[in-house]
């Protein structure tokens, strides 16, 4: 399992895991934990709705990837730390880490 | 006002295979989607994908899916609304129902269909203090007309391809095209983007990269867009219009004031025929929920395929509905 914390909208942060053998990625979780999440594309990085901010962990988890990046750029808003959770694999990168959901589709 | 048996609102697959089901039972349908295009969010998110599960096919591309859809729903001569979105459903005194659009097209049907996804696509906004109030008054999402802008200073906020795309066109009619984009390279098509800096360095266009949104002011209507660039400065541009193309998402609008049973954004309906709680009104594909609902555009087929033997009886309430298969009786257009 791979520990976590979660800040929604209004600030309000959860504690979080998740399995790390199952081959989830971070959007999924963050759904099944019924945050507010569209994921209109279905975790292609085609719709930019699972939109979130690495607060603390982000040398671990490494850059945005190249279609996440054509997504992030075209939001409204957009941070040096923007990731996309669907393109984030379930695994110990993400342990300790904190992560604010960002975007205004949340 | 126009007049059909069924209103399917959303043009999305489960939409477009709904007026073949329809079209077996001799009813006739007019769809609106509030893109501009149909096909919903496989045209307009992710067009060149392959699709894996549509029996039948082993691998299908989406927009091709959505082809095959229309061509199998032709014969059935649907017609479209597209571009605008369903504001309205008023329930008539003999229980059909009048459908509203936003740009007041008026529709009458005797039964309504809602396959519309996750909602209706509407333009992200940015996030800026009275934005709201110069919408429609120097504020738009998109271009619909480009008349509108001739010989005026228009102001577009973005850098995706449609962002690129409109700076090039509208340097051609605007007066003055400023382009502010956030960072220093366009991610967009290499040919628009090096089309862009070319009209920015032969003086056609300004071009303000590194730059954010900030304000909007005026008196009534918009003169005034103000933005930071990466030093914090604040930049004024006087402008007649501004134009963020920040993309789509999906909201579910106006729907949530039909008085229907709404949870989590989905509408939940009877699974013997994917009825509301309100006569005549049914939900098909991704919008409408039930226990053990799987969002898949199979699962919306086969609900479009039930509801209609329902919606039947109320295009023709004095007609005994008879079970055909199409290997039997064929297609038959109208």
């Amino acid at each position: 399992m791979v520990n976590f914390t979660v800040e929604d909208q209004e600030g309000n942060r959860q504690e979080c895991e998740a399995p790390d053998d199952m081959g989830f990625n971070l959007m999924e979780i963050l759904k099944a934990y019924e945050y507010p999440i569209l994921a209109t594309c279905g975790g292609m990085a085609l719709c930019g709705t699972c939109h979130i901010e690495i607060l603390e962990g982000k040398d671990e988890l490494g850059e945005a990837t190249d279609p996440e990046l054509d997504q992030l750029e075209n939001l409204p808003e957009y941070f040096p730390t923007s990731r996309l959770a669907c393109q984030i694999r379930i695994g110990d990168v993400l342990e300790g880490s904190v992560l604010k959901l960002r975007g205004e589709d949340q | 006002m126009i007049h059909t048996d069924l209103c399917i609102i959303g043009a999305g697959p489960v939409g477009l295979f709904a007026v073949f089901e329809a079209g077996l039972l001799k009813m006739r349908c007019h769809l609106i989607d509030a893109l501009p295009q149909v096909g919903g969010q496989l045209s307009e998110i992710y067009p060149q994908k392959p699709i894996y599960d549509i029996p039948g096919y082993p691998e299908v591309n989406a927009q091709d899916l959505v082809d095959n859809l229309m061509e199998q729903a032709k014969p059935f001569s649907p017609t479209f609304t597209l571009g605008e979105r369903v504001d309205h459903l008023d329930k008539q005194e003999d229980g059909s129902f009048i459908v509203t659009t936003s740009d007041k097209t008026k529709v009458h049907a005797q039964v309504i269909i809602i396959a519309g996804g996750l909602g209706c696509f509407e333009p992200r906004k940015p996030v800026v203090e009275n934005l709201e109030l110069f919408e429609g008054k120097g504020i738009t999402y998109m271009v619909k007309n480009p008349e509108t802008f001739r010989d005026k200073n228009v102001i577009l906020a973005g850098g995706g391809d449609s962002a690129l795309d409109w700076t090039i066109f509208l340097s051609k009619v605007a007066k003055r095209v400023t382009l502010v984009h956030r960072n220093e390279t366009f991610r967009g098509a290499p040919d628009s983007a090096s089309k862009v800096f070319d009209l920015a360095n032969n003086g056609k266009i300004d071009l303000i990269l590194s730059a954010n949104l900030k304000g909007v002011s005026g008196n009534g209507v918009l003169d005034t867009v103000t933005f930071v660039d990466k030093s914090k400065a604040e930049i004024k541009i006087e402008a007649d219009y501004l134009i963020p193309l920040f993309g789509l998402s999906p909201k579910l609008g106006p729907i949530a004031d039909w008085g229907l049973s709404i949870d989590k954004n989905a509408i939940e309906v009877d699974t013997r025929d994917y009825s509301t709680g309100v006569d005549r009104i049914y939900a098909i594909g991704d919008i409408n929920t039930y226990p053990g609902k799987l969002k898949l555009i199979l699962c919306g087929f086969h609900e479009a395929a039930i509801m209609m033997h329902s919606a039947f009886k109320y295009v023709y309430p004095d007609q005994k509905l008879s079970f055909k298969y199409t290997t039997v009786n064929g297609v038959n257009s109208f």
